[in-house]
């Protein structure tokens, strides 16, 4: 396990690494963003100046070595627009990003899991066929139109909830959550369905997918045969080994879903660090991007590791190696 | 050729299946007004001297106030709602099916290279692609369309740096299993050249996989290029796909115009529930295994 | 069916089975009209080609005929009962209590996801009062009585840490755990190393003679069948064709086609002059001929055996065969 874990630790800094020297390389190719930074009426020597300052008059390895030794002091570069350490601004978006990635996580889980139990225990059934055109349709939708659509009829028709922000939030520990007020459930149901209608519309897929292939196995017929009810077998039998395909692709979704906040977060106002990826590109703001990508990165490198630890615990013939 | 055909399991299936005929039908649909679309509107929505702004903001003819010129409203330029539709719907599904063309092209052929020649070559590919598939296809792509900017081509790049990978992955692992067969063995033995071999008797045994791959990619692609587009990364205004007239219609939604983004996001979902349809049906016949 | 040819009273009695299955391709009749004896303590071999219904006899009894199946007809009565017409929650507590089956393939047959403690303990939890300690000390006991040491610890171990023999052991206790009186045993032994076959089958046999059970026994291979069972009953095309005790099926079979099962042995024992395969294979059952199903591949065949379909009848000691011209009634070599 120690020697598993050290392996594991020692493929996420290589991961880590190659993210940014891609990371580096891309930004390196979009432009010169001393423009970003400098008045427009600026003369060549301030130009000039302003290069030197932020070290863009050395050759791109200088650069990189520079970037990467910033990197590991903890120094991820200041935003060029806020003036304030790209980090700290990320940072501070993190947790609106997570509680709707979360919220949005959750309810496609415990809508998913047991439509697509049913779906796949029941194959044929018009119920069965229902789900499956609806989870179709569900990964066929654009999940920002849906956002829209929301918005439309919850915040402009029905008046219902309101169609942009965060709403009053409370700190726990320091950190400040809208999950505990109100007002905060109300800002963060609609931009969580939205998020939510593609993952679940996936894991319902996978879900039924695990349990139709988990019903042909002989050891369901076997407990059958022992005398355990069909409902017994689909639980008590089929469902450990029907998500074994469900945690493979957890992980996975659960990047798209940090992903798609992005889209999610610029259609409600959502105060995360998605909407401030999307503004960084708008403005060219490449600090903030690159803090960006590399803690998405670390953030996916540590799930998926999780995913694997928590394969080992669900399957007993997976151990780790 | 055709009484071939007619005579398959794969046609017979095919009839009996209600979602593989609703989504062929969809898609043929869809093949024609990509094909005819320019020809069944009066409009073209990009000349301005046909745009009037007397007419901006009509709502769809069955509403008060709408104008039988204009069946599903127009927008705030005075443009014709269904006619911008239809031409978002060409540079939707052109730009998704071009980009599949790109990724199936690239990611088959290092696919083969990989599989075929191993070593060095094939650790590398296949090192590239296990990092590229740990991230999310979107992440990616917004953040190449960052890096090189709006346009139908840039969008075609940064569709293609996310899809060949599944090819790739698919191809070699078939690849791997065909090389081991005795016709390729015996091919080498005959002296054929490595790229004869893989044209000939590689390359054909390992398409099939690809068809629902691409099929269903289609569909992720119009997806992911609504999704750029409507963040202002993917195409430019001039040529606004799908997901740019969404992006448009956000902007009044407020204003309770909702016709000018609720149809295209309608048609959006049309085509990739009839490109999924369809791909559903291809799978459980081509790849039973998968099913 | 009139005759019985048991002087006990039959434990299972199935009259008249029909289980088909109704494909888009067609009516598979997988069971067609069979019907069989088995008293207190007796030990059935159900024998027939693969795709035979051998199988589907043992779901049939137990209620375990999934859709697009169904049992049409007949009756299965275990003393007295009918099971054919049980309800679903009556069945429930018959399986595993009154009669229990062991699978083909113990690879695949246990939950690789449960230890093997929790496996056992299930089939105590549903048919039986006894509390927490005592199912164990069952369990451990049953274990150890199928030839599993270190029991205790076996309990907290998963499938995939067992060997196949072991496994089919595991299963072998499972299905015993609760005392049946009837058990099913599917093809048990086909997926083991021929080495451990033999071991399991007298374990299986020691097992049903130590609970006082009966036993019927769905294989393909005759040569497994003779060295355990008491009686014999061939299947083909989901129709009994011959029935008897096993001495005399084995020694000298009336129906062409138990001969041919036979003469497939790779035994030097028999002393038949070659090793012969039964020529042709199984027809379409979902579209079978007039007459014989058997005719097209027998060698006997004559006029007769495309018109009219044989009927079950005695042929000599206590063989039953269902053959217009069965062997030793004069005219063959």
């Amino acid at each position: 396990m120690f020697a598993y874990t050290v392996k594991r630790l020692i493929q996420m800094v290589v991961v880590l690494w190659a993210v940014s020297v891609i990371v580096f390389l891309m930004m390196s190719f979009t432009g010169d963003p001393v423009f970003m930074v400098i008045p427009i009426d600026s003369s060549d020597a301030e130009i000039e100046q302003a290069r030197r300052i932020l070290g863009l008059d050395r050759s791109l390895t200088e650069q990189y070595f520079i970037f990467l030794g910033n990197l590991l002091q903890g120094d991820f570069g200041t935003s060029y627009v806020f003036r304030q350490p790209a980090i700290d601004l990320i940072l501070e978006r993190l947790p609106a990003t997570m509680e709707i990635v979360v919220v949005a996580m959750v309810i496609a889980t415990t809508i998913a899991i047991p439509l697509g139990v049913y779906a796949g225990a029941n194959p044929g059934k018009p119920l069965s066929r229902l789900i499956m055109s609806g989870s179709l349709l569900g990964i066929s939708l654009p999940g920002f139109w849906v956002g829209m659509m929301l918005i439309y009829f919850f915040a402009v028709e029905w008046r219902i909830f309101p169609s942009s922000g965060r709403g009053d939030t409370v700190e726990v520990f320091g950190v400040p959550t809208s999950l505990l007020t109100a007002d905060g459930w109300s800002h963060v149901l609609l931009p969580a369905i939205t998020l939510s209608v593609g993952t679940l519309a996936i894991l319902l897929r996978i879900t039924r997918a695990g349990m139709m292939e988990v019903s042909r196995q002989d050891y369901m017929k076997f407990a059958r045969a022992k005398g355990v009810s069909r409902r017994g077998v689909l639980y008590g039998h089929g469902l450990r080994n029907g998500l074994i395909p469900v945690v493979t692709i957890f992980g996975l979704q659960l990047g798209d879903l940090i992903a798609f906040a992005t889209i999610t977060e610029t259609i409600f106002g959502w105060p995360g660090m998605g909407k401030l990826l999307v503004d960084s590109i708008y403005r060219a703001d490449r600090p903030v991007i690159v803090v960006y990508l590399m803690l998405v990165a670390l953030i996916f490198v540590v799930i998926n590791f999780l995913i694997d630890i928590l394969y080992t615990m669900i399957d007993p013939r997976i151990t780790v190696k | 050729m055709m009484q071939a055909f007619l005579a398959s399991q794969f046609f017979f299936n095919w009839r009996r299946n209600l979602s593989a005929i609703i989504g062929s039908v969809i898609i043929a649909i869809f093949i024609v007004i990509v094909a005819f679309g320019p020809l069944m509107v009066a409009q073209d929505p990009y000349d301005l001297t046909q745009l009037n702004l007397l007419d901006s903001y009509k709502p769809p003819v069955w509403l008060p106030g709408g104008d039988p010129r204009y069946l599903l409203g127009t927008d705030g330029q005075g443009r014709d709602v269904l006619a911008s539709i239809i031409y978002g719907t060409r540079v939707s599904a052109l730009i998704g099916i071009a980009a599949m063309l790109c990724s199936c092209l690239i990611g088959t052929s290092l696919g083969l290279l990989a599989g075929f020649y191993g070593g060095r070559l094939d650790a590398i590919i296949m090192r590239i692609a296990d990092l590229q598939l740990s991230f999310p296809s979107m992440l990616i792509a917004l953040f190449l369309m960052s890096a090189v900017g709006t346009g139908v081509d840039k969008v075609l790049i940064a569709l293609t740096a996310v899809g060949w990978v599944v090819y790739a992955r698919t191809v070699r692992g078939s690849t791997l299993g065909e090389i081991e067969k005795e016709y390729v063995q015996a091919a080498r033995v005959a002296g054929l050249t490595n790229a004869k071999i893989i044209r000939r008797h590689v390359l054909p045994n390992v398409l099939t996989p690809l068809i629902v791959i691409a099929t269903v990619q289609v569909g992720t692609f119009i997806l992911i290029e609504a999704s750029l587009s409507f963040l202002g990364v993917g195409v430019p205004i001039t040529q606004p796909s799908l997901g740019l007239l969404i992006k448009n219609g956000f902007d009044v939604l407020f204003s309770g115009l909702w016709w000018t983004s609720v149809f295209p996001g309608l048609m959006i979902m049309a085509m990739v529930f009839g490109i999924n349809l369809f791909g559903d049906f291809l799978r459980d016949e081509l790849n039973p295994r998968l099913k | 069916m009139t005759m019985q040819s048991e002087s006990r009273d039959p434990l299972l009695s199935v009259r008249d089975l029909r289980t088909w299955f109704h494909t888009f391709s067609g009516v598979v009749k997988a069971v067609n009209d069979v019907s069989f004896d088995l008293a207190q303590g007796e030990i059935m071999g159900l024998v027939g080609e693969s795709g035979g219904g051998k199988s589907v006899v043992g779901f049939s009894i137990l209620g375990l005929i999934d859709p697009p199946g169904r049992i049409e007809g007949g009756q299965i009565l275990l003393d007295g009962e009918d099971l054919a017409k049980a309800p679903e929650d009556r069945l429930r507590k018959i399986r595993g209590r009154e009669i229990a089956m062991i699978f083909q393939d113990p690879m695949t047959s246990l939950n690789p996801v449960h230890t093997i403690g929790r496996q056992m303990d299930e089939m105590l939890r549903l048919h039986t009062d006894m509390d927490e300690a005592a199912r164990r000390r069952r369990c451990i006991e049953m274990l150890e009585s199928v030839g599993i040491s270190q029991a205790e610890d076996r309990l907290r171990a998963y499938p995939h840490q067992f060997s196949g023999g072991m496994r089919q052991r595991v299963v072998i206790a499972i299905a015993m755990l609760a005392h049946p009186r009837l058990i099913i045993a599917d093809e048990p032994t086909t997926a083991l190393d021929v080495t451990i076959q033999s071991q399991i089958l007298k374990l299986m046999k020691r097992q049903v003679a130590d609970h006082g059970a009966s036993m019927i026994l769905v294989t393909h291979d005759l040569a497994v069948v003779s060295e355990v069972v008491d009686k014999i009953t061939v299947l083909y095309c989901g129709q009994v064709v011959e029935r008897g005790d096993v001495r005399d099926v084995i020694s000298a079979p009336s129906h062409p086609y138990t001969r041919g099962l036979i003469d497939s042995i790779p035994n030097p024992d028999h002393r038949q002059p070659r090793l012969s395969q039964i020529p042709g294979t199984v027809p379409d059952i979902r579209n079978l001929p007039k007459g014989c199903n058997f005719r097209d591949r027998c060698p006997r065949a004559q006029a007769l055996c495309a018109q009219e379909e044989p009927k079950l009848a005695p042929t000599r000691q206590s063989l039953f065969a269902a053959c217009h011209f069965p062997i030793g009634t004069g005219g063959d070599a």
